[in-house]
């Protein structure tokens, strides 16, 4: 019990993904402030912007809206990141081996922190949340199936595993799966599912500053919203982190090895940055189609193939 | 009839920098009407320019808009000069026109940055941002300022581009037309963005006719009128340039007429320095004694378009009416045809393709009571309400303390 508890609370739980998701929030704001001519800021910068929400802050309290369930969503939101944060890292960082099945408690641990901003935007009672909020759910109900197929695709590729060790072991044990065709497809997949995830451009119109002003968040202020910080931060970690366990070859911690870690994982983060600085934001419909048709059209494809074993 | 949600864009909205209020009526994503509110901003400035002098006045109409201040004093001037039937110099001419261009470079560049913030391409937006600043630099070398230039007056202009600067201009211009086909080649052949902004917000022919759009919204839409050719002023015809449209009327036909434009402007400049050359150094004012009675229409192509200013003389130093019409206040009403029936998404670039100007376009609001029809809410009331809610979030503090 009071291992499990540590797992949760500090590690590889709440505390270790929060700063690590923290500090990988940081080099993302650097890397776009380096390709937009700014300076970006500093290495503390994201624990200076949570500590403030949490501590200097106050919290407003919508006046129409039902206060309880508002300010229940981002902890739902945290604990739902966190649990989701425990079970991909245990088995990724080799502290134990996990259960059968981990793998479909991931996907819905996943859709949690979603599902919360979805429940505390409508639950603010202001218009423009409600607009994000049904972005939100719409832009849910169509990458979820992709990304349903991606881990599908992962557990054809490793000989129907449903458990994330036993998937890092498949690879460490022959070759990582992003080493062939199909894998490349799924990667492909993966980043885009991630980026939808995240919410980033070009996908993040629930919270869409030009046009409904941070919407799901809008009425989010003080520790409430450093909550949705945290969250944010966990999920910059854990989402790169399962896409390096699925497809990468998850992490060896010995010698030489522990740079390759940390270097997949700014790959990915840099992958997910670059995409967020090189595009505009798609409207809801174009991002609906793209991935009910191109998406799960790649994904499918890579299933074919890997039914074929390439 | 289904229920319709009120989506505010405004009175503060990161949308737009300045204080206005769209109401779009939706229903789901879809804006079904908009109703826009302005007032926020009214300063009084056509009452105030009563009591100026015409010298004076030049320095109040720079004020009226802090991206375009050069198109105003360029509307007047030519009102003035209409009144007193002046014919400057054409240097003078050649470095009003230089002027005018270099305004709309930075203003183009300036909106093709908010344009890309608007869409979430916030790269777009510092690039633009950044290449930019040299044109601002330029305005600080030639008049001292980066922005509300103080360079015209009645007869003439204030400071004259000498030989020794003009080496520097050429260097930026060329700088900025290699950045300029950078980011129209980055924002022309981008398929998101396409997929964003083609097909967006149309505006046909009939509808800038209807509406009397002006500007590049009116030239996006194949309408090609520029007062810079309908109605020549300054050095522009005796320069080459051509009128840049597009036929589409769509948000990309917007930005590809302001991106083109830009090297058109760059081409007006750079013959503008020749021009310079061939003429007298320092010969840049002709002395005006007075205004005699009468009136003087001044047109001027600000970077949003047709700038109006009527002026009314009665040989006094001061204007008796002084008229002015900025481009946002016709092009604004344009929203009614090119925002309803989009998404929302689609309706706030569209809002803001038109390069809307607000403190251009404030007009004092007056409210009647909807029964009797009579005026309420006139000046003393309206600063009576003020001064007691100050007394009351005073005493609400107070108390508190």
């Amino acid at each position: 019990m009071a291992v499990n508890l540590f797992y949760f609370l500090v590690f590889p739980g709440l505390l270790f993904a929060a700063v690590t998701g923290a500090f990988l929030s940081w080099f993302d704001r650097k890397i776009t402030a380096r390709v937009q001519f700014r300076n970006g800021p500093p290495i503390l910068q994201p624990f200076y912007d949570f500590f403030k929400l949490l501590l200097v802050k106050e919290t407003i309290l919508p006046k129409h809206g039902s206060p309880l369930i508002f300010l229940v969503a981002p902890i739902f939101a945290v604990f739902g990141a966190t649990m989701a944060g425990v079970f991909i890292l245990l088995p990724l960082l080799n502290i134990t081996t996990g259960f059968r099945g981990d793998l479909i408690v991931i996907f819905y641990l996943l859709t949690i922190p979603s599902f919360s901003y979805i429940i505390g935007a409508l639950a603010s009672g202001n218009p423009l949340a409600a607009v994000g909020g049904s972005r939100e759910m719409k832009l849910i109900l169509s990458y979820e199936l992709t990304f349903l197929l991606f881990i599908a695709g992962i557990i054809m590729k490793c000989g129907q595993h449903f458990d994330l060790y036993s998937i890092i072991q498949a690879q460490k044990a022959g070759s990582p799966f992003i080493g062939s065709i199909s894998g490349v497809l799924l990667f492909v997949v993966g980043i885009f599912c991630i980026q939808a995830k995240l919410a980033l451009v070009p996908f993040d119109m629930p919270e869409a500053e030009a046009e409904i002003t941070e919407g799901i968040f809008i009425e989010y202020s003080g520790a409430a919203y450093a909550m949705i910080k945290l969250t944010k931060y966990i999920m910059f970690f854990i989402l790169p982190a399962f896409l390096v366990a699925l497809l990468m070859n998850g992490f060896r911690f010995e010698g030489i090895h522990i740079l390759w870690a940390l270097l997949k994982i700014f790959a990915v983060v840099l992958i997910l940055t670059l995409i967020r600085n090189t595009n505009p934001r798609v409207k809801i419909k174009q991002a609906i189609s793209f991935f009910v048709v191109w998406m799960n059209l790649i994904a499918i494809i890579a299933l074919v193939l890997i039914a074929f074993g390439y | 009839m289904s229920k319709k949600t009120l989506i505010p864009i405004g009175p503060y909205h990161p949308l737009q920098e300045e204080p206005e209020l769209f109401k779009l009526y939706c229903d789901g994503e879809i804006v079904k009407d908009i109703k826009w509110e302005t007032g926020y901003n009214h300063r009084g400035i056509e009452k105030l320019s009563e009591s100026k002098t015409y010298e004076q006045i030049f320095f109040l109409v720079e004020r009226i808009c802090g991206i375009c201040s050069n198109s105003h004093p360029f509307a007047f001037a030519n009102a003035v000069e209409e009144i007193a039937d002046i014919e400057i110099t054409n240097r003078a001419k050649y470095i009003r026109s230089i002027i005018g261009e270099l305004e709309r470079l930075h203003s183009h560049l300036l909106w093709v940055g908010l344009a890309g913030h608007f869409l979430g391409y916030n790269t777009v937006f510092m690039w633009a941002w950044k290449y930019r600043e040299p044109v601002l630099d330029l305005f600080e070398m030639i008049s001292g300022n980066r922005n509300s230039y103080a360079m015209f007056r009645v007869g003439g202009v204030r400071r004259d581009i000498e030989a020794i600067k003009i080496p520097a201009i050429h260097k930026v211009l060329d700088d900025i037309k290699k950045k300029t086909d950078l980011l129209t080649g980055a924002i022309m052949d981008d398929p998101v963005i396409h997929a964003r902004t083609k097909g967006v917000g149309i505006l046909t022919k009939q509808d800038i006719i209807d509406y009397g759009a002006v500007g590049p919204t009116a030239r996006a839409s194949g309408v090609a009128i520029d007062v810079r050719k309908d109605d020549p002023y300054a050095a522009y015809p005796l320069v080459n340039w051509k009128v840049i449209t597009a036929e589409s009327g769509d948000v990309f036909a917007k930005a590809e007429v302001r991106l083109l434009e830009m090297y058109e402007s760059i081409s007006i400049i750079e013959q503008c320095l020749d021009g310079l050359n061939k003429e007298k150094e320092g010969d840049i004012t002709i002395k005006v004694k007075e205004i005699p009675e009468g009136i003087g229409n001044g047109r001027a192509e600000a970077p949003r378009g047709e700038v109006f200013h009527f002026v009314q003389s009665d040989g006094s130093s001061s204007p008796v009416r002084h008229k002015i019409r900025a481009p946002s206040y016709v092009n604004i009403a344009t929203f009614k045809k090119s925002c309803i029936g989009q998404t929302i998404a689609d309706a706030t670039i569209s809002l803001a393709a038109v390069d809307p100007c607000y403190c251009c376009t404030e007009r004092m609001a007056v409210a009647y009571d909807i029964n009797s029809g009579e005026r309420i809410m006139n000046a003393n009331e309206l600063i009576n309400e003020s001064a007691k809610k100050t007394n009351e979030i005073k005493n609400t503090f107070n108390s508190q303390i």
